[in-house]
């Protein structure tokens, strides 16, 4: 019996997550990306203001339309592919994340990107979506979160908070929700980041870093449903509210928030160390140098994780938005394609075509001959 | 002391081995084999293990066994009754006892015959204590007893190697004990040994100087007088290897990769009796292949399906529960009109069931195990080295009608071997991918009907395939799901009449896969048989053994065997009703009867066993006859051909 032996593997050298994608030859438009299909979302849902945001970021992305491909699971955003012009799969119901990371290991000139929800994702799809995540296949995963179901009308979700009265639990939900952004963080993931639906530049900024980096990236964007969950995020999108309950992150910048000081540029609550995770404190109250400077490269995702944790788990009033995470690692479909690349260079030395290659290892071993 | 012995001619001989799972049998079986197929016998084999890893030692859970037929004929199984038994410990006599024949051969290692393993055997007293005796309970067969792991701990004493180390070189001991016995070659296991074994040198002296002594002593020693000899059988000229179900399965999938020119790319999770195809196939990278062990068998799927998508051959492998979770997504690859290779290597259920043994009892669910009206072709391989053309042949209908195909194997296939006449790769199909790579539809507004559309849904006239294009491909930009399509142009369509339009349209396409199948050979020798024996899968062994004693007991019966279950082939119908009488021995409870019944209003009876094991050649012999009596109205008795001894010849009778 044979034990498992590591073994070195090749590592090809880390690249940007779309370098190996054919660039288009010229300039195209918003126009050229969107599909002859209808849309279909109810009025008013967040859904619109993200696919406006890709149709209209797409064309900056440069790349060939014909080698994007969309894969969605089930739910109300998984309609998304049906409405971009591209290539497209509008799966099963949890899916996606393995049918995209076949896409993405057999094809190195694709961009993949997968649409899904807090549902579809987090709740049928968790075990796909956690092994993305750790395999780091290069793909961009949009989790759009509307803390509901929404195309079942109006159950509750892997994120909606504890004791939501929903059609399925008149008395209050009973399951305690997940952080999509802190599961995300435990499975290891290469590139974390949220985002807000209503806020076009921030989400096409994170598109941008998040279609650059190679391996999985995972974008949780919160998303308003107004039939079954309306409101659940406005504090973060109140005009009144928002600057207490947005925490930015920026990259090498002390995290701070509130009402901002005109000079300093910080606000006046900050993130600090306190025990193993962070505390919320007064950016006044402690020296400047004790501020948490985020460190999205940090390859420990322990900081990363313990300010995720600063969500609210109940009704949302405040929440860390911005890239948590963005560290290189080499990722499982560059990895694959090495190593059968390899075997094949191999082969090509011993000349000869597959066929006959075939013949030989069809005759190997112990052989006889009758007649 | 060195002695004449005897040299007796046989025409076939079963041997099983039979030991502690942890004593080495299906090796020693395997190399037996080996040495065999070498040697030029027909040979068929049935590993039979039990599902835990090491079972608890010594008890009859724990028994592992290997059987082997070698004749100078061409065979079918691997033998009803075995005419040696091997039994390394008390638990492998008791366990395999009750299956031999009277005159059968025991040897038998006395070593393990302690108190504590006769206890765990559930042996009150120790059998060989009562050899000759009036209540002798071994009392019909020749026993020879034999201290085998003795004789190997003080053969090969100057390896250095401890007690036990030494004594797990037993099971070369008894191989070389059974070489000698049966004349087989050895090179091919000292090649073999010095192979597995060259950077362990102790170790691989000990096996060998323990396959040389258990020969030597067979040479010298009283207790063996007599040795055999079986004669090459005469098979059709060509080149010839040993092979189990699934290597020529995985090499199938490589040949289908080859001759479409398409990387193969399989998602699967591990699970018995499949995984060995997971395993062969990651070796196999020189090929382009792509293996993906995912994290479970849902996402296996997932990615065969993505990478076909992709312009691949997906392929998933599993058995039963995997299918079971793959569901969904088969019927995705249905409604997406997908190539995909699904394959099935069945074995006891429902649920976990009988890991390691094996059944046919997933007809059903490969036909119907989804929702809605989702039809999927199904190929059934019907011996070990046949898997390897089933596989082409799944790969060759997935390619051309862009749709899922199930593979049944089993476990009897997976794990058995027989001598597989290696195919020329010239002489397989080519298959062509035929990918899309034009606009093919022009839309009202279209300047002089030149296509201006790519329409994903609009279908090959002839086969009703789909066109497949690939991401990559420039102005075939287009979405498919699992939501009901229009016909044509693909898009979203809740429309009734389109709807029924598809489900039909899908249907049809599979049935018109039928087109493209060979007319379906029917063995009836004399032309004069009222029965017809029709089964699937790798009953194709006991079928075709059972009705060649039929014919040596002087009984007309036809035989067919069905490759393709789903469509089945166009003149099925036909020659079903050119019979009275029409028997489907499977090993499920009735389900390609219970299809035959529905599809053509034939009084299909069934010959059902569900044991796990293959069907044996002597009980279905005498269920034929039975039935060709009442077709005939005469009374048939198969005397010698039936179950009474001397049984297992499988020779057909000459014309």
């Amino acid at each position: 019996m044979s034990t498992p032996t590591s073994t070195e593997l090749p590592l090809p050298a880390l690249r940007t997550g779309t370098e190996s994608v054919p660039a288009a030859e010229g300039p195209q438009t918003a126009k050229e990306f969107t599909s002859d299909q209808e849309v279909r979302w109810c009025p008013g849902c967040g859904d619109y203001a993200v696919l406006k945001a890709v149709q209209s970021f797409l064309p900056d992305l440069g790349l060939r339309r014909e080698n994007i491909v969309f894969v969605s699971g089930i739910g109300c955003s998984s309609r998304f592919p049906y409405y971009l012009d591209t290539y497209g799969m509008h799966s099963i119901h949890g899916r996606a994340p393995s049918i995209a990371t076949g896409i993405a290991t057999a094809r190195e000139d694709l961009s993949v990107w997968v649409v899904t929800g807090d549902g579809d994702a987090l709740s049928i799809g968790g075990n796909h979506l956690i092994h993305a995540l750790r395999r780091n296949v290069n793909m961009t995963i949009l989790l759009f979160n509307n803390r509901i179901y929404g195309l079942t009308k109006g159950q509750y979700s892997p994120t909606s908070e504890v004791g939501k009265v929903t059609k399925s639990t008149p008395v209050g939900s009973l399951d305690h929700p997940f952080n999509p952004v802190s599961l995300a963080l435990g499975a290891e993931a290469s590139f974390v980041a949220r985002t807000i639906d209503s806020d076009r530049k921030h989400l096409t900024a994170v598109l941008a870093a998040a279609a650059a980096h190679r391996g999985t990236s995972f974008v949780e964007i919160y998303q308003n449903c107004p039939i079954f969950n309306d409101g659940a995020f406005d504090a973060i999108k109140d005009r009144d509210t928002k600057e207490h309950a947005i925490i930015p992150l920026e990259h090498g910048k002390p995290i701070t928030f509130g009402v901002r000081d005109e000079e300093t540029g910080l606000g006046d609550k900050a993130l600090a160390r306190a025990g193993g995770g962070v505390e919320v404190v007064e950016t006044a109250a402690v020296p400047t140098e004790q501020l948490l400077v985020h460190d999205a490269h940090n390859p420990d995702p322990s900081t990363a994780f313990a300010i995720s944790r600063l969500t609210d788990a109940g009704y949302l009033h405040r929440s860390p938005i911005g890239i948590f995470r963005q560290v290189e690692r080499p990722t499982y479909d560059d990895l694959a394609r090495a190593q059968v690349a390899d075997a094949k260079a191999k082969a090509a030395q011993s000349g000869g075509t597959d066929a006959d290659r075939l013949t030989k290892l069809l005759n190997a071993g112990d052989t006889w001959n009758v007649g | 002391m060195s002695q004449t012995k005897q040299v007796k001619q046989l025409d076939r001989v079963i041997i099983r081995f039979a030991g502690d799972s942890g004593d080495g049998m299906q090796l020693t079986g395997d190399r037996f084999t080996q040495e065999s197929a070498v040697f030029g016998n027909d040979l068929v084999t049935l590993p039979n293990f039990p599902a835990e890893i090491r079972a608890p030692q010594g008890t009859l859970p724990g028994v592992s066994s290997f059987q082997v037929h070698f004749a100078d004929h061409d065979i079918l199984t691997a033998g009803d009754r075995p005419d040696v038994l091997v039994a390394m410990n008390p638990a492998a006599l008791k366990a395999n006892v009750g299956d031999l024949p009277k005159g059968a051969a025991i040897i038998v290692d006395t070593h393990d015959f302690t108190k504590r393993n006769l206890d765990k055997a559930g042996y009150d007293t120790n059998p060989l204590d009562l050899l000759g005796d009036a209540n002798d309970p071994l009392g019909d067969f020749q026993v020879h007893p034999v201290d085998l792991t003795g004789m190997t701990v003080e053969a090969v004493k100057e390896y250095g190697l401890s007690r036990k180390d030494a004594a797990r070189a037993k099971n070369m001991f008894a191989l070389g004990l059974l070489s000698w016995m049966y004349g087989r070659p050895t090179e091919p296991t000292t090649a073999f040994l010095e192979n597995k074994f060259k950077k362990a040198p102790a170790i691989l002296g000990a096996n060998l100087t323990a396959f040389k002594a258990g020969w030597n002593f067979g040479e010298t020693t009283e207790t063996f007088v007599v040795r055999y000899e079986i004669k090459p059988a005469k098979l059709p000229e060509g080149t010839y290897r040993n092979i189990t179900g699934n290597l020529a399965l995985s090499y199938g999938l490589i040949a289908a990769g080859v001759r479409s020119g398409l990387p193969v790319f399989l998602g699967s999770y591990p699970i018995t009796p499949a995984s060995d195809i997971l395993h062969e196939l990651s070796k196999h990278k020189a090929f382009g292949v792509t293996t993906l062990q995912a994290e479970d068998e849902i996402a296996g799927i997932g990615a065969a399906i993505g990478a076909s998508f992709a312009g691949s051959l997906g392929v998933t492998t599993t058995s039963g529960p995997g299918i079971a979770l793959k569901s969904e997504a088969i019927g995705l690859a249905v409604m997406t009109e997908l190539p995909l290779l699904v394959i099935d290597v069945q074995r006891g259920g429902p649920s976990t069931g009988l890991p390691t043994k094996t059944e046919q009892a997933d007809l059903m669910q490969a036909m119907y195990g989804r929702n809605g009206e989702a039809p999927v072709p199904i190929v059934a391989p019907q011996s070990p080295g046949d898997c390897f053309s089933a596989a082409v042949e799944a790969a060759r209908i997935a390619i051309t009608y862009r749709t899922p195909v199930m593979l049944l194997s089993d476990g009897y296939l997976a794990n058995g071997s027989e001598p597989w006449q290696v195919p020329s790769i010239d002489d397989l199909p080519v298959i062509d991918p035929d990918f899309a790579t034009a606009l093919n539809h022009a839309s009202p507004k279209a300047a002089e009907g030149e296509p201006d559309e790519f329409w994903p849904y609009l279908r090959d006239q002839e086969t009703l395939a789909r066109p497949w294009a690939i991401p990559g491909t420039p102005g075939l930009e287009h979405r498919i799901g699992g939501l009901e399509k229009g016909e044509g142009h693909g898009n979203i369509s809740y429309d009734p009449a389109n709807h029924d339009l598809m489900v039909r349209t899908r249907q049809a396409k599979i049935e018109a896969i039928a087109k493209s199948l060979p007319p379906l050979e029917v063995d009836d020798p004399s032309g004069e048989a009222k029965v017809l024996v029709i089964g699937w899968g790798s009953t194709y062994g006991p079928i075709g053994a059972a009705c060649r004693r039929v014919r040596r007991a002087g009984y007309h019966v036809a035989q067919t065997h069905l490759r393709h279950l789903n469509p089945f082939p166009a003149d099925l119908g036909d020659v079903l009703k050119r019979y009275d009488k029409v028997l489907v021995p499977e090993m499920n409870l009735g389900q390609l009867s219970r299809l035959l019944r529905a599809e053509f209003l034939v009084d299909a009876i069934g010959y059902n066993h569900v044991r796990g094991l293959p069907l044996k050649a002597a009980e279905l012999a005498e269920a034929v006859g039975q039935l060709v009596g009442e077709a005939e109205g005469t009374e048939v008795d198969l005397g010698e051909h039936g179950l009474n001894p001397p049984s297992d010849h499988e020779e057909a009778p000459s014309r």
